[in-house]
């Protein structure tokens, strides 16, 4: 399907500020793509970002936008999802972003079951400040502030979202576009809460300090890590070990907030006028 | 059918009546004493007046969930106290560069941190200030009475409308919990603003004009949703709303951000004068203190002392007019009694120079500052 480029992108703020080889266009594509093929009103869909390389696509993209601080994106989100539940909620989110200072936010929010679309763009890296370790760094890993590797575990942020109630999760990747697309859409289409792990590459911060100097080389790393969740679950501990699932992890059927506290609205006040 | 009208309410409790009469439909929250009571009576009335409550997983998340919804239309408004006050700034800051109206209730306790949570305080009177980083300026009201918790809830949601700006509302833990009899102003007798609209097609709409609105510098504001297609970013921004690296425009925006406040100092600084007119002491007093000074100006004139007060109901921007003429009238002190260690005397001295002693009468430790300690400072004074 053709994209109508002008009607999505505010193309008078191009170039963008990302890197050469960055995963980041990649991921806004795909998000454009889902917007245009559920055909969503665009003076009724807001897209939400924290701080970070992520959290400049809502710039680029033409619908109200808001470029918050850093982590909050969920926070701020929840207010305007709140005040008016007839708007399409996306938020954009970055890996340090998400998982780090704003990780509360987004377990809170998958507890809510509010009707927000989350999509985090994970580098693995704090690319914005020139590549320090993120909750998503893999173990071993070098970063400025990891310089003999990365010591610690990596979040799997998929199943924090689940362990926390959230009933859409779903992961996919730069190397998989089609796919990152249609599971973009597929969570825009959820009512509720639904989260969309979306890994991308950072040549430039992370590649070059970890033997994957070119954009290639990190998508195929992609590649060769990801199983498909139908063959994920046959999979033994050991031979999951370094390697992760992509498609839908959950989805389930659950009441959204917003429509529990329009109910509420609604008896109170027929209670108030008897 | 004469129905009596009296009520007893808490200022907590009038706040809460204040922000639903002035249109109050958003409030997210996150429990903190001495401020819980505006939550909770938030949850309960909001509902029922078709707005919306949620009690958030911190106070960060609550002052950025106000800001979204008022982005989105609504009235929007959250409470807390010091600590919590702390966590906000930082999105405090973030509602002042977005130009995003909505009020922050703060019921001061004693700090520093956790301090004494239960016991009365005015010790975040700089913070208000100078809380959120970087040069902003700030608008804080601070009652003095339940009533005046009701009507100054409703002034700081009209002055966060007309200019486009978070409005901080200072109680303190003494005013927040008092229960006085009180006649709420009618609906009629209300009077409730709300923020300009653009009355431009979307493509023309600057949502961050230089030169737009009823007030000159406060650019209307449009709503999610209503088609603007309009960006809002803490980033440094032009006209439009997307970030500039431009030291012109970044200039000609972070001035007008703050000469839209500083340049309306007269409509915006409010004060109350008590027994001013031919006073030799003058008490500047505000909040709970207010209340001593009262006191202490009556008792003080029945023992032959030319005792009056001046009250600033706006604490920021500061009442500098009204001390001026409090200088002119060439008293022979000026009384500073305050909860905290004398944030607001540097001030008053900066209006009255060396010609006026200004005296500070200073508490800590949550013990309100009676009538008899500024009656003898008074004594001291003249």
């Amino acid at each position: 399907m053709a994209l109508p480029i002008d009607k999505y992108l505010r193309v008078a703020k191009m170039p963008h500020i990302w890197c050469p080889g960055c995963g980041h266009g990649i991921v806004t594509q795909a998000i454009v793509r889902a917007i245009h093929e559920l055909e969503l009103d665009t003076e009724k869909t807001v897209v939400v970002s924290g701080i970070g390389c992520s959290a400049r696509a809502p710039g680029y993209l033409h619908f109200d936008t808001l470029h918050t601080t850093h982590g909050r994106a969920i926070a701020f989100a929840t207010g305007i999802k709140m005040a008016k539940p007839e708007l399409n909620v996306i938020v954009i989110t970055g890996d340090g972003d998400a998982a780090a200072i704003g990780g509360n936010h987004l377990i809170h929010a998958a507890r809510r079951n509010l009707d927000l679309t989350v999509i985090c763009f994970n580098n693995n890296i704090y690319g914005m400040t020139s590549g320090q370790y993120s909750p998503l760094t893999p173990q071993g890993s070098y970063a400025t502030t990891s310089p003999y590797g990365m010591l610690e575990k990596p979040f799997d942020l998929c199943n924090l979202v689940i362990g926390a109630g959230g009933t859409f999760a779903a992961r996919s990747t730069t190397y998989h576009a089609r796919q990152l697309t249609n599971l973009i859409k597929e969570a825009i289409a959820y009512k509720g809460f639904a989260f969309v792990d979306a890994l991308s590459q950072c040549p430039t911060y992370f590649g070059r300090r970890n033997k994957l100097r070119t954009p290639l080389e990190m998508m195929n790393w992609f590649k060769d890590r990801s199983v498909p969740v139908s063959s994920w679950e046959k999979l033994s501990p050991e031979e999951r070990e370094g390697k992760f699932a992509i498609g839908v992890l959950t989805k389930a059927q659950a009441t959204e907030l917003t429509e529990v506290y329009k109910q509420l609205i609604e008896q109170l006040q027929q209670r108030g006028g008897e | 059918m004469a129905k009596n009208q009296a009520r007893l309410l808490q200022g907590n409790e009038a706040v809460v009546e204040g922000a639903i009469a002035a249109g109050l439909r958003f409030f997210a929250g996150y429990p903190i004493t001495p401020s819980t009571e505006i939550a909770e009576h938030c949850a309960a009335k909001l509902p029922v007046a078709g707005g919306k409550f949620i009690q958030m997983e911190d106070e960060i998340a609550s002052m950025a969930a106000i800001c979204g919804a008022s982005l989105a239309g609504l009235k929007s408004m959250t409470a807390t106290s010091g600590p919590g006050f702390s966590l906000k700034q930082e999105n405090l800051g973030f509602a002042v560069k977005g130009e995003i109206p909505c009020v922050v209730v703060n019921v001061q306790r004693v700090g520093p941190s956790t301090g004494m949570p239960t016991s009365t305080a005015q010790g975040d009177v700089m913070q208000a200030r100078w809380g959120s980083h970087g040069d902003h300026e700030i608008v804080a009201l601070c009652p003095a009475s339940v009533k005046e918790a009701f009507t100054l809830t409703v002034e700081a949601f009209n002055i966060a409308e007309e200019y486009r700006t978070p409005v901080v509302l200072l109680l303190d833990e003494t005013i927040g919990h008092l229960r006085e009899k009180v006649i709420l102003p009618s609906k009629e007798e209300l009077v409730v603003k709300d923020r300009e609209k653009p009355n431009v097609p979307p493509e023309q709409y600057k949502p961050f004009a230089m030169d737009q609105g009823r007030i000159p510098g406060v650019p209307p504001l449009a709503a999610y949703g209503e088609g603007f297609k309009f960006h809002v970013t803490g980033l440094t921004h032009g006209e439009d709303g997307f970030p500039t690296g431009n030291p012109a425009i970044a200039e000609k925006q972070l001035r007008r951000l703050n000469e839209k406040i500083s340049s309306n100092k007269k409509a915006l600084c409010k004060v109350e004068k008590f027994f001013l007119e031919d006073a030799e002491v003058v008490i500047f007093a505000y909040g709970a203190t207010a209340r001593s000074a009262r006191k202490a100006v009556r008792d003080a004139r029945a023992v032959g002392i030319k005792a009056g007060m001046l009250r600033p109901i706006t604490i920021w921007p500061f009442v500098e007019d009204a001390l001026l003429e409090v200088k002119a009238g060439r008293p022979k002190a000026v009384i500073v009694p305050e909860m905290n260690l004398g944030q607001l005397v540097l001030p008053v001295k900066s209006v009255m120079g060396d010609s006026v002693p200004v005296i500070p009468i200073n508490k800590l430790a949550g013990q309100l500052i009676t009538p008899e300690e500024i009656l003898s400072a008074m004594k001291e004074a003249v």
